[in-house]
């Protein structure tokens, strides 16, 4: 077990590279600290799957090293590695019997029957397949054939890192939070480095202590949960965690104040050497509120959508679109309102970077 | 789950009539013809199963029926491994791929009688290419026309050539399916190229293997024209296998009766060992 | 090159050697070929073509070949159709057995067929004709179009059948403009494998066979046994019925792994 850090990662899938853009990874420089519950998040193409097979081994990066500790295994090969890895559709040994899936990672090592009889029988009991054991995995069904994948992966003692591939992609809905959570369990029991690919927010976000959110091949921000949701370092991680996404509005700089539609803006702090021009504020629809004092942005309601526990409306104000999300009672359709924004949460982006800073006060 | 429906039926009924029109007519007189004997003239008298019983007790039926199976045996122990052997080799993807598909196939497309005459130039002693060669650069004497062992590897050599590139076709088809996510795991779970092989592109290439077996066997079992152009049955009758042995017996003597006998004594086998192999070859997929 | 790439280059290399041995002979004067071994046609010779080509017991050997082999496609596919969506999509009592049945017809020897065939065809005053050679290579195409076209149908989702019908389309107009450009690959794929066999197959044609529609193929092993060893024309009359496989073949390049892969045992 070790720290695994990727320093200067660049990969490219075309042999004769004309611009930047023919990366599909750019320039990555990243440490996972051993023992993490880490989640890659990103939309589908944005290269969280290539950096996955780079940290396997499966892809030789283009330009880069990749570090477990203090070794380089750049141009290692899988096997070398110690690593394991669940990809998205269950990898089964078809014509196995479930003990022997779950042995075949030990016994092509070489270890001893003993040592692989009492590895698997602890890992069966952990995933809960123990009673199938002597099953043709074959006959398994979708989650228990992904259960087993993930087993075969737990199964060595000394692996450096777990890595999920979008695993809970062909699994049943009311199956998928059953195996999340037994995932989670299983981190805290092997206490082994996990890595968890996808592009499902809520998978990321319940699983992983950290989250590293990636877009065109760049890594975008690196925080825990609450961080992400609370400070987006870019409007694209505004928009891609929470639901409705974050509100990005487009605004003019004037000597460090924002004003939208020529309304001032107050935002969380100073937004230090920001050029005067155009810019953008972020808030989150938790943060939006209906004035009832007469004082904010005028907007007109244009729908609400009440799903459950709140209603999310939906306004236009100087033809931009801005959600909230309001607990109780809500404003009709066609309603004229006045938005009022939490001003510790409102903050500015600069071509889509997180600009301003929290006043040093507060 | 599908729909219970009889109107299917009347789908079905225009490959009936026409299949059961090729089928069974020719069959029932064939059970006729094993049942009488004729002296022509469409003078027929009951013999009862004497055909079958001379047929079954005769040599002549033993000995092409052993050299038919020891042929059948040849080809499916050489072209099977072969086959698969090939199409491990062949690269997954690029523009080569197709320029092999079409150059493996092109054998399996011409007619069966100009294979024959094919490999009869091919092996002519002194002007044939692989004669010549043989015969005046190796110095091997081979002239199949003279040699029974000689004949043999040559219409088995034939076989290889005419049918191998189906079971590469084939297990090459099984191969490119397996996701490649099989091999990753594989190569993670630190797995030797052997067990990639025996324990994921054997278990995945098993149900197009049942059909490259079944078909080797059907059409080897049955195979007359390329054997028959290609040394007709000699030297002597050391290549004369069980469908030669049977259009002499029919055409040549014309001894209707125990023709026909030998006919579906024939089929019968066919029918059986092709029963037993897909019985063997899918009998995993029934349990539990 | 990396070493495995030779296995298949070899392989290829061995398929192509009694090939070119064929093609070369058939550019060979009849002098040269007795002559003695030359490994390329020493003096070029379009002589065999020429004769094939003026003479119409040989061409018209081609167009009756042709003929039949075209007859034999269609009626195969267009009977297979209808049968494998009833087989892919219907539960109807016998179907098992009956789809085993169509099966066992391809395990029967063209040898046992040879005589009752001649007398069947006789009897119906189809000997001699094109569909009569047509009709009988349904005996072993029938059951493989079915097989092949019952794999590709099976791969379509029922859904597709159901939105067409909630879409208020008849089964004829869904069958034709929904339903078979869907498998359009599976009918081209079930086509090249009725054609191929067709074409290959000698002992039905030829025994099915006297003047009038008298195969290419029959043709050749005449002109040989007839007139001695006329090596070079026998060589042309070969190279010639490669070609029309080679142009089938080249069309479905694409799909010939697939199609294999598709069938169900």
């Amino acid at each position: 077990m070790a720290q695994i850090t990727l320093s200067n990662l660049r990969h490219s899938y075309h042999p004769n590279l004309k611009s930047d853009a023919d990366y599909a990874l750019k320039k990555i420089d990243l440490t996972w600290e051993d023992g993490g519950a880490y989640a890659l998040l990103g939309p589908s193409g944005c290269g969280k799957s290539t950096l996955l097979n780079i940290i396997s081994g499966l892809l030789v990066p283009s330009e880069g090293k990749i570090l477990f500790g203090d070794q380089d295994v750049t141009s290692l090969p899988p096997a070398k590695r110690n690593i394991a890895q669940v990809f998205q559709f269950p990898v089964i040994y078809d014509t196995m019997t479930v003990y022997d899936n779950l042995a075949f990672p030990l016994r092509n090592r070489g270890r001893d029957e003993d040592i692989v009889k009492q590895r698997v029988t602890a890992i069966a009991e952990m995933l809960e397949v123990t009673d199938m054991l002597n099953t043709r995995a074959a006959n398994l069904s979708p989650d228990n054939k992904q259960k087993i994948s993930m087993g075969r992966g737990l199964v060595r003692q000394d692996v450096n890192v777990v890595m999920f591939d979008e695993p809970l992609t062909v699994i049943d809905p009311h199956l998928k939070w059953k195996l999340r959570s037994k995932l989670k369990e299983l981190h805290q029991r092997v206490k082994a480095t996990m890595i968890y690919v996808t592009h499902d927010q809520t998978e990321a976000l319940t699983f992983a202590d950290k989250v590293v959110v990636m877009q065109d091949g760049e890594i975008v921000q690196m925080g825990t949960p609450v961080e992400l949701f609370e400070r987006p370092a870019h409007t694209f991680v505004g928009h891609f965690i929470g639901s409705p996404g974050m509100n990005v509005l487009p605004c003019d700089v004037k000597g460090g104040a924002a004003f939208f539609g020529g309304e001032q803006v107050s935002l969380e702090g100073p937004a230090k050497d920001v050029a005067d021009g155009g810019a953008e504020v972020g808030i989150r629809p938790e943060f939006v509120s209906i004035a009832s004092n007469g004082q904010g942005v005028d907007a007109v309601v244009r729908k609400v959508a009440d799903v459950g526990r709140h209603k999310v409306v939906e306004a236009i104000a100087h033809d931009s679109r801005i959600h909230a999300i309001l607990e109780g009672e809500a404003p009709s359709a066609g309603e004229a309102v006045k938005l009022q924004f939490k001003q510790s949460q409102t903050r500015l982006y600069k071509d889509g970077w997180l600009a301003s800073s929290p006043e040093e006060a507060a | 789950m599908k729909t219970q429906n009889q109107r299917a039926w009347f789908f079905v009924l225009p490959v009936l009539l026409l299949v059961a029109f090729n089928a069974l007519i020719p069959m029932m007189t064939v059970v006729n013809y094993s049942v009488q004997e004729t002296f022509g003239d469409n003078l027929f008298f009951w013999e009862g199963l004497r055909w079958f019983q001379e047929v079954l007790q005769s040599e002549r039926f033993h000995n092409a029926l052993g050299r038919q199976f020891f042929f059948t045996f040849m080809i499916l122990i050489i072209e099977i491994p072969l086959g698969i052997a090939i199409a491990l080799s062949m690269p997954k993807k690029g523009p080569w791929v197709p320029v092999c598909l079409v150059l493996m196939a092109l054998p399996m497309l011409i007619p069966w009688n100009v294979v024959g005459a094919m490999w009869n130039i091919f092996t002519l002693p002194d002007i044939g290419l692989l004669g010549y060669f043989l015969n005046h650069t190796l110095g091997i004497s081979y002239d199949m026309t003279q040699d029974p062992v000689a004949a043999w590897v040559t219409i088995i050599v034939m076989d290889v050539w005419h049918w191998t590139s189906l079971v590469v076709l084939l297990s090459y088809a099984g191969l490119v399916s397996i996701p490649n996510a099989y091999y990753q795991a594989a190569e993670i779970d630190g797995a030797s190229n052997w067990a990639v092989f025996r324990f994921i592109q054997l278990p995945k290439m098993k149900t197009v293997l049942t059909i490259a077996i079944l078909l080797r066997f059907m059409d080897s079992f049955n195979i007359y024209t390329e054997p028959f152009v290609l040394t007709g049955g000699g030297p002597g009758n050391s290549t004369t296998l069980l469908s030669i042995d049977l259009v002499k017996i029919a055409l040549g003597q014309f001894d209707l009766g125990p023709a026909a006998a030998m006919s579906l004594i024939y089929f019968a086998i066919t029918l059986l060992t092709s029963w037993l192999f897909y019985t063997l070859m899918t009998r995993d997929d029934n349990k539990a | 090159m990396r070493m495995r790439n030779l296995v298949p280059i070899l392989y290829i290399l061995f398929l192509m050697l009694p090939i070119y041995w064929l093609v070369a002979m058939s550019f060979k004067t009849t002098n040269e070929i007795l002559s003695g071994f030359s490994l390329f046609p020493q003096t070029w010779t379009f002589e065999n073509y020429i004769a094939i080509f003026t003479d119409p017991t040989w061409y018209w050997g081609y167009i009756n070949s042709i003929i039949y082999v075209t007859l034999n496609t269609v009626i195969s596919v267009s009977v297979a159709l209808p049968a494998a969506y009833a087989f892919s999509r219907y539960s109807f009592v016998g179907d098992k057995h009956l789809f085993f049945w169509l099966l066992t017809n391809r395990m029967a020897p063209a040898a046992v067929f040879a005589l009752p065939f001649f007398q069947l065809y006789s009897a119906v005053g189809l000997f001699d004709t094109h569909l009569a050679v047509a009709l009988a290579h349904c005996l072993f195409n029938v059951p493989l179009a079915v097989w092949i076209l019952e794999g590709f149908m099976s791969g379509v989702p029922k859904e597709l059948d159901e939105t067409a019908y909630v879409d208020g389309y008849s089964f004829p107009r869904f069958f034709m403009t929904i339903f078979l450009p869907a498998i359009k690959s599976g009918v081209g794929v079930a086509a090249f494998f009725c054609f191929m066999f067709s074409w290959v197959e000698m002992l039905l044609s030829k025994t099915l066979t006297a003047v009038e529609a008298k195969p290419i193929a029959a043709v050749m092993t005449r002109t040989a046994s007839s007139a001695g060893y006329e090596l070079g024309l026998l060589a042309a009359a070969g190279t010639l019925t490669i070609i029309p496989g080679a142009i089938v073949i080249y069309f479905v390049r694409n799909y010939i792994a697939k199609g294999f892969a598709l069938g169900r045992v």
